[in-house]
């Protein structure tokens, strides 16, 4: 694969150049100039192919799995209304395929091997068709294996067919992921090895003698009494960190100075994609206010932060009313603070601003777990506290009874809350209005209207040690179908009974998170359960067939953090 | 021997699993039911049905975005014949730990000191490998490997159960192993196995150690091995009740997380029996030992 080195500085540079972009037809977006980022493909006819690619990223040569030949893959634009048909080959040695996030769509055409469809074969081809009834920002990527994190994910941008109550002179996709130079594999085996290997931040002797000075020792020690009780440690906020990770912003390493260009005066529209395989990320401009008007695709009453935390396979759309000065940093840390992603705002190639450290790393707390007032219990043995009787304990969570005595779930939360208002960890009072789940309020009102005839509830948990992870302590192999019957109205509540957070994923059906009182707040694909938390939402079982639902975490979704949803007549 | 417990294990998960999916679609029926009422809903005396406490007063009984009617093409478009999806949760994984391979400098004399683990296997169930040993002046002197089968019981507890082999001492002893081995807190390790060997000794060894972070590098291991036996036996310095532990500290530094050079002290000593076994041939009974080694994990 090293034998082509003008195709790896291409690669390494694509964002610059456009030698991929237009196959089809260029059709400019009612209030917006063309976006820039420049391999991009428009049309109702696609043809793309998933292949090796070598690339240098971090000064190595290596090779990823590319769509077309890029990474990330073209963003692909599409027409609300339009029927799309994408030819997808597959150049690889093995199977794969592409699922399209957050689009509506027959069973058939999305892209799950073994649920929609058989996969795409080495050699061989598909020929995706569908119908696009939304409009919004998504994005696409393989669901085969690991190849998502080696590189087979792109955008997607659906202009409306009514246009958007927003003026706007630029428009810009801000993909965000995570590149490693060990292959996928190896950090999957790596993770079962030794599940903390790439935190490289864990607690000290030397944090011990600082907190035994400002905290004093009684609360020191019967602090760390409780973690090591718990056998875990404080400092788990992401798998894997920079230790490995290289963050990407549109493919570009941070010292590859992704950039956007404006001109004063200018409102520019930024399409943030989190497209990695495990890392959150925290994003921010610093100097300019963001004001959000999409969340997964799906238009939101407008509100202005300073900042947004975006999950996993999340997309949110901010309008930027740019400033005075040359040049604003784009800035998105990663949640554990390890790394970050970084472009520029400029008016001209060549610009960058101060690119800010980040912030300091956060610690989690017994009550970041839910186990709030009743800290001093988490010192206690949970695989005990399942045998209580919990009726005895008003508010105290209930839990499925295959977690109890199940060796792979280390943890159970106490008193979860939907927590939709809390910035979540690291974000708290950090002087920046942090948008929360609780700003997130539709600009439509429910479109089904029913109120939920049944409810799921279903628990995140998992081993953090031995590296596995489920719903109600049962991985995805050993799980039967969650069964939905076609044109119900259901309520699903998922309850973290783990120290992550995960965002989960349902295809094929919308997720219309809840506020606390259970009314209907925001239509999303995605929904982060920070640890902690219990989150409702509604689901309308509008689409036959099976699909899947799943941590999107990659490899917390390959260690069995996934059910297959059935939607029967 | 870990049939009996996992048979009955993977029984009641399927059982479960079962359970919870016909309940799921026993439900699924009755709201199925309940819409077909809900259709006829105008000519019917409200009172007659049974509502289960729905809001009638706001809620409409019909999706607002009125549902599709099912074509057939719909049906073969949503249930294509196929397997299923793949994960690797049932995926088998391995890991080796060389927790010490070192040189290790006495008064009287220096050895070489290995003890090391591994497993493969899946989340509840994995192969455990143990080897230690030592040789001195060229001659191994103690030689073992343990093959034991490790059923995880909890979070953090596992019943780990097999043989050892001794190759030496003498002529070497073949056992029978039992034991637990688990994380009683954060970064502490134990294992006790109990052994049931040839001409009826018994033995039990304890080992743990305890990680301490001068550094998210620079690692401090205290560890301790003790060993006791049923009945003694001079040939193989084994003496009934505690014949000897090693006590350790090492301090290494992870270069990376598989490959780790350290330094250390090992304190390794006999007692009762043992101890007076050894004092009859002139050995020592005790011993302040200087350790060299890399720790390794693959």
């Amino acid at each position: 694969m090293l034998r082509h080195p003008t195709r790896r500085t291409f690669v390494k540079g694509f964002a610059a150049g456009s030698a991929l972009a237009g196959l089809g037809l260029w059709r400019l977006p009612a209030f917006a100039a063309p976006a820039v980022f420049s391999n991009e493909l428009s049309g109702q006819h696609f043809e793309l192919f998933i292949g090796q690619t070598p690339v240098n990223i971090t000064g190595r040569s290596r090779t990823a799995l590319t769509i077309n030949n890029s990474l990330p893959g073209p963003t692909l634009r599409w027409r609300q209304g339009d029927t799309v048909t994408l030819r997808v080959r597959n150049r690889l040695g093995e199977p794969t395929s592409l699922h399209w996030h957050g689009i509506i769509l027959p069973a058939n055409m999305d892209g799950v091997p073994g649920l929609s469809f058989a996969g795409i074969e080495p050699g061989g081809e598909y020929l995706y068709r569908f119908t696009l009834e939304q409009s919004g920002t998504y994005w696409y990527h393989s669901h085969s294996g690991l190849q998502e994190q080696a590189g087979v994910y792109g955008a997607i941008v659906i202009e409306p067919k009514v246009p958007e109550p927003h003026r706007y002179q630029r428009d810009y996709v801000l993909l965000l992921s995570d590149w490693s130079d060990q292959a996928p594999g190896e950090l999957m085996a790596t993770l079962k090895k030794q599940s903390d290997a790439f935190n490289y931040h864990k607690r000290t002797v030397g944090d011990f003698i600082d907190d035994v000075a400002s905290n004093g020792w009684q609360q020191t020690v019967t602090e760390r009494k409780a973690w090591a009780a718990m056998r875990m440690s404080p400092t788990d906020l992401a798998d894997i960190s920079a230790a490995t990770y290289t963050y990407l912003l549109n493919g570009q390493p941070p010292d590859g100075n992704f950039t956007c260009l404006f001109e004063p005066g200018d409102t520019v529209r930024l399409r943030l994609i989190n497209g990695s395989a495990m890392s959150y990320f925290d994003f921010r401009i610093p100097g300019l206010k963001l004001t959000v008007i999409a969340a997964d695709g799906q238009p939101v009453q407008p509100v202005e932060v300073d900042e947004l935390r975006i999950a996993v396979a999340e997309t949110y759309d901010v309008l930027v009313r740019v400033g005075d000065l040359p040049a604003y940093t784009l800035y998105a840390q990663s949640m554990d603070r390890s790394g970050y992603a970084r472009g520029t705002l400029a008016r001209r190639n060549g610009l960058s601003a101060e690119v800010p450290e980040p912030d300091p790393r956060p610690i989690l707390s017994m009550a970041d777990m839910g186990h709030g007032a009743m800290a001093d219990m988490g010192a206690m043995d949970h695989s005990q506290m399942a045998g209580m009787d919990h009726s005895m304990m008003a508010g105290m969570q209930q839990h499925p009874a295959s977690e109890s005595g199940n060796p792979l779930v280390d943890m159970q939360t106490m008193s979860p809350k939907p927590n939709l208002a809390d910035p979540g960890i690291g974000l708290r009072n950090n002087g920046r209005r942090v948008l929360t789940y609780a700003d997130l309020k539709s600009t439509f009102a429910d479109p089904d209207g029913r109120e939920p005839s049944r409810e799921i509830e279903l628990h995140l948990t998992g081993h953090m040690e031995r590296f596995a992870w489920s719903f109600n302590g049962i991985k995805f192999s050993d799980a039967e179908p969650l069964r939905l019957t076609y044109g119900e109205r259901l309520r699903i509540t998922l309850v973290n009974d783990t120290m992550m957070a995960h965002p989960i994923h349902l295809h094929g059906l919308w997720s219309d998170l809840e506020d606390e009182h259970g009314r209907f707040q925001v239509r999303k694909h995605t929904l982060d359960i920070p640890p902690g938390s219990r989150r409702s939402y509604r689901v309308s079982a509008d689409a036959l067939g099976r699909w899947a639902y799943h941590c999107h975490l990659l490899y917390h979704m390959e260690m069995g953090m996934f059910r297959e949803v059935r939607v029967d007549e | 021997m870990n049939e009996p417990i996992l048979r009955p294990l993977l029984g009641g998960f399927a059982l479960l699993a079962l359970l919870a999916s016909e309940e799921a679609r026993a439900e699924a029926m009755d709201h199925a039911a309940m819409g077909h009422g809900a259709m006829n809903h105008q000519g019917m005396p409200a009172q007659n049905m049974n509502h289960q406490g729905m809001n009638h007063g706001m809620m409409p009984q019909t999706p607002r975005t009125p549902l599709r009617p099912i074509t057939d093409a719909d049906r073969q478009a949503a249930f294509p014949p196929l397997p299923g999806h793949q994960v690797h949760d049932r995926q088998s994984n391995w890991a080796v730990i060389v927790e010490q391979l070192e040189y290790q400098n006495f008064d009287s004399s220096s050895a070489l000191n290995w003890n090391a683990n591994a497993w493969i296997g899946g989340d509840i169930d994995r192969l455990w490998l143990r080897t230690e040993g030592e040789r001195e002046q060229g001659v191994t002197h103690k030689a073992e490997l343990q093959a034991l089968w490790g059923h995880a019981i909890s979070p953090w507890w596992e019943l780990v159960g097999g043989l050892r082999q001794d190759f030496k001492p003498a002529s070497g002893q073949t056992w029978a192993a039992f034991g637990i081995q688990g994380t009683p807190l954060y970064g502490l390790e134990l294992e006790a196995t109990l052994y049931a060997g040839e001409r009826q000794q018994t033995a039990l060894r304890l080992e743990s150690s305890y990680a301490i972070l001068l550094s998210n590098r620079w690692i401090l291991e205290p560890s301790l091995e003790a060993n006791f036996y049923g009945r003694n036996d001079a040939t193989r310095d084994q003496g009934s009740g505690l014949a000897d532990s090693e006590i350790g500290l090492r301090l290494r530094y992870e270069i990376t997380r598989g490959f780790a050079p350290y330094l250390g002290i090992s304190f390794n000593r006999a007692y009762g029996n043992n101890a007076e076994q050894i004092r009859d041939e002139h050995g020592d009974i005790g011993q302040t030992r200087l350790v060299a080694g890399v720790r390794l994990r693959f």
